[in-house]
């Protein structure tokens, strides 16, 4: 990480985008052929979202809370690595608690850094073209979406994520939350998601403190609808 | 969302205990039957007649700014200040006129838990248990290593050391993936099933355990757990003074903030309790024998061989 910092935001993300796929899946060169992931870089500044998301918050969000999980699904990936040639049956399933959280973490922290945006790129701009159309036909209007995702979030006991999600098999648009780091995939097999909410108390604390509301208000200011379209209009083709 | 309830008017020193702006108290209004009729009108009309029992927002048994520099006086003023005070406000509004009006904390906890299929009120109630519980687990100075002997003996027989406890209890504060509490409890042997005695129990199967829950969930919903000591690791508890280092959080809050008095004080009420209940369950059980003996008296007289030969 000391490497890394030293790098300028753009560089980085050029060394990164050489070897990367989307969630930052890497072909380690390890000998034993085992895929590591590494920690996605943000597409902006971390002070780019203030004053809705401080660039405290960023910061600690990205190079701490999501680093860790990328570190313990890394280490847990490992560890099944070696039970599952061995036969150890007690080890892999113990092992799938830490896979599924600290995987869930690593694949939900990614979709949501490109669910923002600043609001000078576009941040919090409504959705248009066939997702605008959409959410008027599944939800009333945007505002109604915008409601409805605000009461689930804030209804969510503990820590968790509220979801806008393409359900493929009945071809709508879904609003769901998940506990604590499981990714929308656990609530349906043909769940999509489009944006998801942070809504663990990391995601906010230090600027909004027990005022959940007041953070799923204000976040909509840097929503990146751009990404929820361009997702939506692959997925629903 | 801040409006006192006249439940929260204890005489207090706190700047949080706000008072009624109508002076109303619960006890005045629990004694209805002295107000006259316009009396009573008034309150029906100030939507209070129903507050016939309250729950209270209890202050930490120390200033708010008693366990700087570990927990800072910022962290209490938001974690008991807003987040215990919202539970016991949303906890009051939602019991009013229901069934678990009238109840008492564990009772609204159990019954609203309501064997997994949650009623409104469970987080509520649970989370202002929980708190409660929490805030004595703590003092200014505490932590170190300070069971009682009695205690020391059951740990080093369960966690092999104390040590090993300590070790235990981080861990499972750690993993607790998402907000949760940590307990250490005292586990009677009976099984978790309505009038279930463990037929065969001995003193090894009381023991004690460490235990993880998630959000608001605590031992008492288990039953025959009896709680000594927890950690709140939802994110609000050190957020404000330790962000995304958990690790640091429990390892300060195991060596300097812990009230090891408070911890066997519980330890003590626990065994008497159980060597209660125990008591109890010889006496029913000699009743029972004595009521077979009788009951089944012409039955045995079938074979008087047997009964010559036992005698």
């Amino acid at each position: 990480m000391a490497a890394r910092s030293l790098l300028t935001r753009k560089t980085l993300a050029t060394v990164l985008r050489r070897d990367s796929t989307a969630l930052g899946a890497q072909a380690a060169a390890h000998s034993r052929g085992l895929h590591t992931f590494t920690l996605p870089d943000l597409n902006y500044d971390y002070g780019a979202l203030e004053p809705a998301i401080s660039g405290e918050i960023m910061e600690i969000h990205h190079k701490k809370h999501h680093q860790t999980y990328v570190t313990n699904y890394n280490k847990a990936l490992e560890q099944l690595h070696d039970a599952l040639p061995k036969g150890d049956a007690s080890t892999i399933v113990k092992l799938q608690s830490a896979i599924k959280f600290n995987g869930g973490g690593h694949i939900n922290h990614s979709i949501f850094w490109k669910n923002l945006a600043p609001h000078r790129e576009g941040g919090g701009e409504p959705p248009k073209g066939s997702l605008g159309w959409a959410i008027d036909e599944h939800f009333g209007s945007f505002e109604k979406l915008v409601q409805k995702v605000n009461a689930e979030g804030a209804a969510l006991q503990g820590s968790g994520w509220v979801w806008l999600g393409l359900d493929k098999e009945f071809k709508k648009l879904v609003v769901e939350t998940t506990a604590n780091q499981d990714p929308l995939i656990t609530k349906g097999p043909g769940l999509v998601p489009l944006l998801g909410i942070d809504v663990w108390e990391h995601a906010y604390y230090l600027q909004y403190k027990n005022v959940r509301p007041d953070y799923l208000n204000n976040i909509w200011k840097v929503i990146n609808w751009k990404y929820a379209s361009e997702v939506y209009e692959k997925e629903s083709s | 969302m801040l409006l006192p309830l006249p439940s929260t008017t204890t005489p207090t020193s706190s700047p949080f205990l706000s008072h009624h702006p109508n002076g109303l108290k619960s006890s005045s209004i629990s004694g209805a039957s002295k107000l006259s009729n316009k009396e009573r009108r008034f309150i029906r009309k100030l939507g209070l007649a129903k507050i016939s029992a309250t729950f209270e927002l209890k202050p930490p048994p120390y200033p708010l700014n008693a366990l700087e520099p570990i927990m800072s006086q910022e962290t209490l003023e938001y974690h008991w200040g807003k987040h215990h005070r919202t539970y016991v406000e949303n906890l009051n509004k939602q019991i009013v006129g229901t069934d678990l009006d009238g109840l008492s904390l564990e009772e609204v906890i159990v019954n609203s838990y309501n064997r997994g299929d949650l009623l409104p009120a469970f987080n509520n109630a649970a989370q202002v248990w929980n708190h409660d519980f929490f805030w004595e687990s703590m003092k200014p100075r505490g932590g170190g290593e300070k069971p009682s002997e009695d205690l020391l003996k059951l740990i080093d027989r369960d966690f092999g050391s104390f040590e090993g406890f300590v070790n235990e209890f981080k861990t499972a504060a750690q993993t607790q993936f998402g907000s949760g509490w940590v307990w250490f409890a005292y586990k009677d042997s009976r099984l978790d099933v309505g009038n279930a005695v463990n037929p065969l129990r001995s003193d090894e199967d009381k023991k004690l355990v460490v235990v993880k829950s998630p959000n608001a969930v605590n031992p008492l919903i288990w039953g025959y757990y009896y709680p000594l000591l927890t950690i709140d690791v939802w994110e609000h508890a050190y957020y404000i003074d330790f962000q995304s280092r958990r690790p640091d959080y429990i390892s300060m809050f195991m060596d300097k903030l812990v009230s090891w008095e408070v911890v066997n004080s519980r330890f003590e009420k626990a065994k008497a309790v159980v060597e209660q209940m125990e008591r109890e369950d010889e006496r029913k059980r000699k009743l029972e024998e004595q009521r077979f003996t009788t009951d089944e008296a012409p039955a045995n007289a079938i074979f008087p061989d047997t009964d010559a030969a036992a005698e």
